[in-house]
């Protein structure tokens, strides 16, 4: 399977991770996230959401930011699965899974998967709340939570 | 020489396009020069690509900024600040 995968059809969180250890025995640990719909934001009840991207680039984005994450940490595989059209509170939207020898390597390189993911894949969602639809709005916290890793970056 | 032009999201929505092709000088084109270009129709143009609104620009699917070259048959999209994730 591609390391990185773009879908409406929902995912098999199970299979995405029996896949990361498949057929090896060098794998000691695998961190997974998985992100969700939730029910409500802003204070406001979300009854839907759709999810816009890009066609190409995202797909260059998120295997950018593999390679990425395959250079700093000892990664033995990873994986992200990322949904995008009509979802509902309760469904699965995000899947990053990374297997290493050991746990301090695939805890840090699931973190900035998903870090990087929020602030450099070209996603965009749009919520359904009483009375319309609203694009979400970019979190300083997504920026801030990105900007944790750029202290390695600098130093190359 | 044209670029052609794609529109995301709310940017989208705003400009009631999806993209366009549209022409630019021959020598020296950067993406502040599309942007000048767009700006000058006015309206949701300006309102959306504003200098005190948040969006970004990428040039051939690679995040770029304001003074990235911008050669013919060049893929430049705008969007707002991504939410995925």
């Amino acid at each position: 399977m591609a390391r990185v995968r773009v879908q409406e059809a929902a995912f098999d969180a199970g299979i995405e991770t029996a896949a990361l250890t498949a057929g090896r025995r060098d794998v000691g640990a695998v961190a997974t996230f998985i992100g969700f719909v939730r029910d409500a934001n802003e204070g406001d009840a979300v009854q839907g959401m759709t999810l816009e991207h890009y066609p190409g680039m995202t797909e260059k984005a998120l295997e950018a930011i593999c390679d990425e994450a395959a250079s700093r940490w000892s990664v033995l595989d990873l994986r992200v699965v990322h949904r995008v059209g009509a979802l509902s509170p309760g469904d699965p939207i995000v899947f990053v899974g990374v297997a290493s020898a050991h746990r301090g390597e695939a805890f840090a390189a699931c973190e900035f998967l998903m870090d990087y993911l929020k602030t450099r894949a070209p996603f965009w969602k749009k919520e359904r709340i009483p009375g319309g639809d609203r694009w979400v709005e970019a979190r300083a916290s997504d920026d801030e939570a990105a900007a944790r890793w750029q202290v390695d970056e600098d130093r190359g | 020489m044209s670029a052609n032009l794609l529109y995301f999201a709310s940017l989208r929505e705003r400009f009631g396009s999806a993209g366009e092709a549209l022409e630019l000088p021959v020598d020296g084109a950067t993406v502040k020069t599309l942007v000048d270009s767009l700006r000058a129709r006015g309206g949701p143009w300006a309102e959306g690509l504003s200098e005190g609104r948040a969006w970004r620009v990428a040039v051939n699917q690679a995040m770029a900024s304001l003074d990235t070259p911008v050669r013919d048959g060049d893929e430049v999209a705008f969007f707002p600040p991504v939410t995925g994730g």
